[in-house]
Parts: structure tokens; C-alpha cells; sequence
């Protein structure tokens, strides 16, 4: 975006400060800018981290009690805690020492019973998926406190345990890896395509813009989730870049649209015909000089994607189209 | 306007035709051979080339394709591969309880939405619009799968004030009894973006002349709100609820699944994890079909909303 419209005048340059300089400055000045970009810059830290093992490294160790109650405190006053939350009628009153007494849990039948029935209409997923009531009904505190005669395990998590009491808080942080990486990997490719077909259609017109609105009407025509179940249903093998490629290609139609649209009317402006003037091949008159002037609906783009795209894979890992079972994303939890 | 309603109809074959092609690639070409889906992994080559001939895969592409094109045009997909039910019925079974739970949802949820635009839009900028603002915004931020859980555990399991999940063979059971729990669910998720988003619209209305010319005529502000405001932003309404839909019959695959309701979106979970190829490529390309027929019908309704609009 080479718009030096907020160009700070009043103080002499002996240089000219380039684009990225230029555009540094004026996002410094946005207070609300600076702020989003730690967030984002925090949690791509995150990201780095525990990618390269420098925390939530033992995600998968079984630290506390199945189902492990969420408290700062301690396994003390755990049970009067969830007890104040839920207000349930049902809670187990003598829980002093969770990790000896094997209280029966009142509501552990119930429980089984919830599970059971939600767990029938997939009975394919049963197997293969966390049972998706089953961490909620964790995190909602259903205190379903089942005492393991281990002494190793913490009876309470910060943030509570899983199933196999892992640690929920080091799952987020491990899952966020995942989940980030494929939103935006997946948001890559889905821009690449459809600037790619949106800059050919727009700059070439005639036949080739015929072509590509036609197959843009095709892609629209169906609806985006039924799109995407149905390549994942053709794409047998599962894994992330399967998801990646799944969101990147049938995602992107919005950006082509918008792409073309700008190419249509950069084409003849006159920078573009000086350009030509002087010899300029197409594809560097498409991509050299008339790219940079639409590349701010690009990066829009990718930040919409990404956001839509982490949003998708937890859907499509909840069906069940998931990362493997060793990863473990915000979807497949 | 006939005319233009047959040259609307005439440009949707060449798109009809590219989905079906698209389709065609997608589950013949990519897929693989679709034998081998069907026959599993345990298969000799006797089986698999007998299976082969059964789904006409031994011809040539354009021999398949035209028997794919056949099949759409005469609503005849064959058997799905793991009930061995014909697709036509199984389409037919599950679109009754689908619309069973979508047109009311989607009657009530259009009604409220504009009547809080409506009224906040009127209230601009008072606290009681930024209320609603503000808890529309928190209420987008959370997932449907949350809603779904707590309101199911709260309202079914703890009050019992619903039924946790189930369907019925009335239509009157069903449609009072189990699916207004997920009708309710749906409300909740569907009225924070829409109401957000017809509010701008009638904010962009509401600053127009016109409405300053007939508060100045002494019109009752029920009467400019509701017949002058609404009609003229039901424009960018009418296109948002008709654009959403199609899409609708697959979205509700969440709630369909968490209330075990035999609805299409569920349908087409169980054919994607199943592998049903026939029945996932039907309804792919009937859907399009209809995203294409409600776009033109929105275009008509444009028509009968604001006679100003020229259909060209």
C-alpha cells in the first residue's frame, strides 16, 4: 500500500524511509492496532514454543484424575467450590480426601446414561472421537469425581483434567499449535488460488474471465460446509495438511471475486499503460505493478480466512475429518 | 417478467451442468475408484471387478458421466452403498423432519430479528441499543456447540422441561414436543448476527428524507417504522434470509445430530462418514440446484417488495 497519505512531513528525512518503515510508523501510532498485535504476536510465541517443546511438552502425561476438577486452590476446598458454582443438588459433601475415598458418584449413572444416548446416532464415531459431552460436562463442573487409587495424580487441575487426566490447560496450549498452523496455512492457499484466478480473469477478460465466473458460480452454487463434507468424504486419508488443502481450496471464492474486481479496474489506469509502454511483460505488469496496488484486500483476506478457517477445523475435527489421533487440536478436543 | 424469469432459468444450465461436473470429478476421478470404497479392504479381484460393472465404472468417463447426468435428471441415484435404501426415499424421509425444524426457526427467527432491529434502530445510541449491542456481540463470540451442550444439559436434563433428544412419528409431537428445545437453541444463535446486522440496515434508512417528510405529514412513528423503514430495508434483508437458506438444510447438521433428529444435515454426516458416495453427490447437486432457486426467487421478491426494481 505505498499511499503515504499520514507521511509524517514535519520531520526532514535525510533518507526517504521505505514502505515497510513507513507502514511501521503508522501502525504505532494506532494504539488499538499496537494492542491487537501483541495478542497476535503472543500467541504466535505460544505457537513457537511449544512447537519446539519449551512448554505443555508433556501434554499427554496423565498428571491428574480422570475428569479432575477445575480450581486454583486445591484438592481441599475443591468440592465447596463447584459446589457454590452449580449449586447441584447432588454434590459429594464428604470429598475431604478425593484422591482415597472411592465415593460413588450420585451422578455417575445419570452421567453414563447422557453419554450413551448422545454417543448412539454416530455409532461410528463412538470409537474414535472423545465423547463430546464428556469434556463439557467436565468443564461445566459436573464433579464427576471418580477417585483413582493413584497417588501420583493431582486430585485438582488449574484448569481441570480430561478423560485420562491430562492436563486441559496444556491441551489448549499444545491444541493451539495446531489449530493456528491450520487456519493459517489454510488461509495461505485459499488467498493464493483466488488471487491467482481472480488476477488472470480480471487482467485477461474475454474468455478466461468467461471460464473462471462460471466455475466462481459453480463453487458458490453449493453450500460451503456441503462443499467441504464432500471433498473430505472423497479425500480418504486423514491428517493436517488433508484439512489445510480441504478449507484452502474450497475457500476461495470470496477472494477471487474481490481480486477481479480491482484487477478490472487497475488494468487501464495509466501507470499500467506507462508499464506497457516501456515493455513490461504481462505477468510483470499483473503481479510487479498492479499486485502491490490491491495487495490490502489480500491481507484482509488472510486475516478473515484464518479466523473462518480455525473456526472450520474445529468443526470439521469434531465429525470426526481429524488432525491424528497423537495431535491434538482445539477441534479435537 | 415471465420472459425474464424463462432467460434466468435458461442461464442456470450451464452452472447446473457444472456442478454435476465438478461433482463427477470430485467423486469418480479424485475419489478413486469408487469399487474399492465399496467392496472394503478385504476383496478379491473377482469381487472388484464384478462390482465394478454393477456401478458402470468399467465404461469410459463420458460414459459415467452421462449416466451420472441420467441419474440427476430423473431423481434416480440408486441404493445407498451401506443401507441399500434408494437415495430417492431416503431424501424424501429426511427433508420432512429437516423443514419441521427450519421453517418455524426460520419464521420466527426473521420475525424477532426485525422486530428488535426495529426497535433498537429506533433507540439508536441510547443505552438500551448498546445493551443489546453488546450482548449480541458476546452471544456471536460463543460457539453453537457450547449452546447447544448447556442448554441441553440445563433445560432438558436438569429442568426436564424438554425432552434431551429423540423424535417422534406425529407431526404434531415433533413439532411441539422435540423440536422446540433445538428450535429455541437455533433462535438463540441465529438472532445476535442477524439482529446486528438489520439493524445497520434500518439505520440506513431511518436518516432518510423520507421519513422526516412523513413525521411531517403527522403519521402515527408506528406506521413510518413499520410500513415505510421496513419496507425499504427489506431489500438487503430478503437477500441475506434467502442467500442462508439452502445452506440451512446442512447447517442444522449440529443440532440434528446432538437431538438425534433424522433430518438431512445428519444424513449427510453419516453418508460422509459411511463413504456413501451416492447419497452425499445427490444431495450436493439438489442443493445447488436449490441455492440457484432461491437466488432467483429473492430476485422476484425484490420485485414484489419494491416496484422501483427492474428486472432485467
Amino acid at each position: 500500500m505505498p499511499s503515504d497519505v499520514t507521511m509524517p512531513y514535519d520531520v526532514p528525512h535525510p533518507v526517504s524511509p521505505g514502505l515497510w518503515a513507513l507502514a511501521w510508523r503508522r501502525l504505532r501510532a494506532d494504539g488499538v492496532a499496537m494492542v491487537s498485535l501483541a495478542i497476535v504476536v503472543l500467541f504466535l510465541v505460544q505457537m513457537v514454543l511449544s512447537g519446539t517443546g519449551l512448554i505443555a511438552k508433556d501434554w499427554a502425561r496423565e498428571v491428574g484424575v480422570n475428569y479432575a476438577p477445575p480450581t486454583f486452590i486445591g484438592p481441599e476446598p475443591a468440592a465447596p467450590v463447584a459446589e457454590s458454582v452449580t449449586g447441584a443438588p447432588a454434590a459429594p459433601k464428604a470429598s475431604d480426601k478425593p484422591t482415597e475415598l472411592p465415593i460413588e458418584d450420585p451422578l455417575a449413572d445419570a452421567l453414563a446414561a447422557i453419554r450413551n444416548q448422545a454417543a448412539k446416532p454416530g455409532a461410528a464415531e463412538e470409537g474414535k472421537t472423545v465423547d463430546p459431552l464428556a469434556d463439557v460436562m467436565a468443564d461445566i463442573r459436573s464433579k464427576a469425581v471418580e477417585a483413582t487409587p493413584l497417588e501420583a495424580r493431582l486430585p485438582t487441575l488449574p484448569f481441570g483434567g480430561d478423560k485420562w487426566g491430562r492436563d486441559v490447560l496444556k491441551k489448549v496450549i499444545k491444541g493451539s499449535e495446531t489449530s493456528i498452523f491450520v487456519g493459517l496455512a489454510a488461509a495461505v492457499v485459499a488467498t493464493l488460488v483466488g488471487t491467482i484466478f481472480g488476477a488472470l480473469a480480471g487482467y485477461y477478460g474475454k474468455w478466461l474471465d468467461d471460464f473462471f465466473n462460471w466455475f466462481y458460480s459453480v463453487f458458490t452454487a453449493i453450500p460451503y460446509l456441503l462443499l467441504i463434507l464432500a471433498v473430505a468424504a472423497v479425500l480418504q486419508q486423514k491428517g493436517t495438511w488433508t484439512i489445510v488443502l480441504i478449507l484452502g481450496l474450497t475457500g476461495w471464492t470470496g477472494t477471487f471475486r474481490l481480486i477481479r474486481g480491482e484487477y478490472l479496474k487497475h488494468k487501464g489506469r495509466e501507470y499500467v499503460q506507462a508499464a506497457d509502454a516501456i515493455g513490461a511483460s504481462n505477468a510483470r505488469r499483473m503481479f510487479i505493478h498492479i499486485f502491490p496496488n490491491v495487495s490490502h484486500i489480500v491481507l484482509v483476506q488472510l486475516s478473515i480466512y484464518t479466523v473462518g478457517f480455525i473456526k472450520a477445523e474445529v468443526i470439521l475435527s469434531f465429525l470426526g475429518f481429524r488432525v491424528p489421533v497423537d495431535v491434538v487440536s482445539w477441534g479435537s478436543m | 417478467m415471465y420472459a425474464y424469469i424463462i432467460r434466468r432459468l435458461w442461464q442456470m444450465i450451464p452452472t447446473i451442468l457444472g456442478v454435476i461436473v465438478l461433482v463427477f470429478i470430485l467423486f469418480n476421478w479424485v475419489g478413486g475408484d469408487p469399487a474399492y470404497v465399496l467392496a472394503g479392504k478385504i476383496s478379491s479381484a473377482e469381487q472388484i471387478a464384478n462390482i465394478r460393472k454393477q456401478l458402470g465404472v468399467d465404461q469410459p468417463y463420458y460414459v459415467q458421466l452421462w449416466i451420472f447426468i441420467k441419474q440427476v435428471l430423473t431423481v434416480d441415484f440408486g441404493a445407498s452403498w451401506s443401507t441399500n435404501e434408494t437415495v430417492s426415499h431416503i431424501l424424501a424421509t429426511r427433508l420432512g423432519p429437516s423443514l419441521t425444524l427450519l421453517i418455524p426457526w426460520l419464521i420466527l427467527s426473521t420475525l424477532i430479528s426485525i422486530g428488535l432491529a426495529l426497535a433498537v434502530a429506533y433507540v439508536r445510541g441510547s443505552l438500551t441499543d448498546r445493551a443489546v449491542m453488546i450482548s449480541c456481540t458476546v452471544g456471536l463470540s460463543i460457539s453453537i456447540l457450547v449452546y447447544i451442550i448447556v442448554f441441553q444439559y440445563v433445560f432438558a436434563y436438569k429442568l426436564g422441561w424438554f425432552p434431551v433428544q429423540g423424535w417422534g412419528d406425529s407431526f404434531r409431537e415433533n413439532l411441539l414436543l422435540y423440536s422446540s428445545l433445538p428450535i429455541l437453541i437455533l433462535l438463540v444463535v441465529s438472532i445476535a448476527p442477524d439482529l446486528r446486522l438489520f439493524r445497520t440496515f434500518v439505520l440506513d434508512e431511518i436518516n432518510q428524507d423520507y421519513v422526516r417528510t412523513g413525521r411531517a405529514k403527522g403519521l402515527s412513528e408506528n406506521r413510518i417504522m413499520w410500513l415505510h423503514v421496513l419496507r425499504n430495508a427489506s431489500i438487503p434483508i430478503i437477500t441475506h434470509v434467502m442467500a442462508q437458506l439452502p445452506g440451512l438444510l446442512i447447517g442444522a447438521f449440529l443440532v440434528e445430530r446432538f437431538f438425534s433428529i433424522p433430518g438431512i444435515g445428519r444424513e449427510v454426516i453419516l453418508a460422509v462418514e459411511r463413504s456413501d458416495f451416492p447419497v452425499i453427490k445427490a444431495i450436493t447437486v439438489y442443493v445447488a440446484v436449490a441455492t440457484m432457486v432461491f437466488n432467483l426467487l429473492a430476485d422476484l421478491m425484490y420485485k414484489a417488495v419494491d416496484p422501483r426494481v427492474q428486472l432485467k
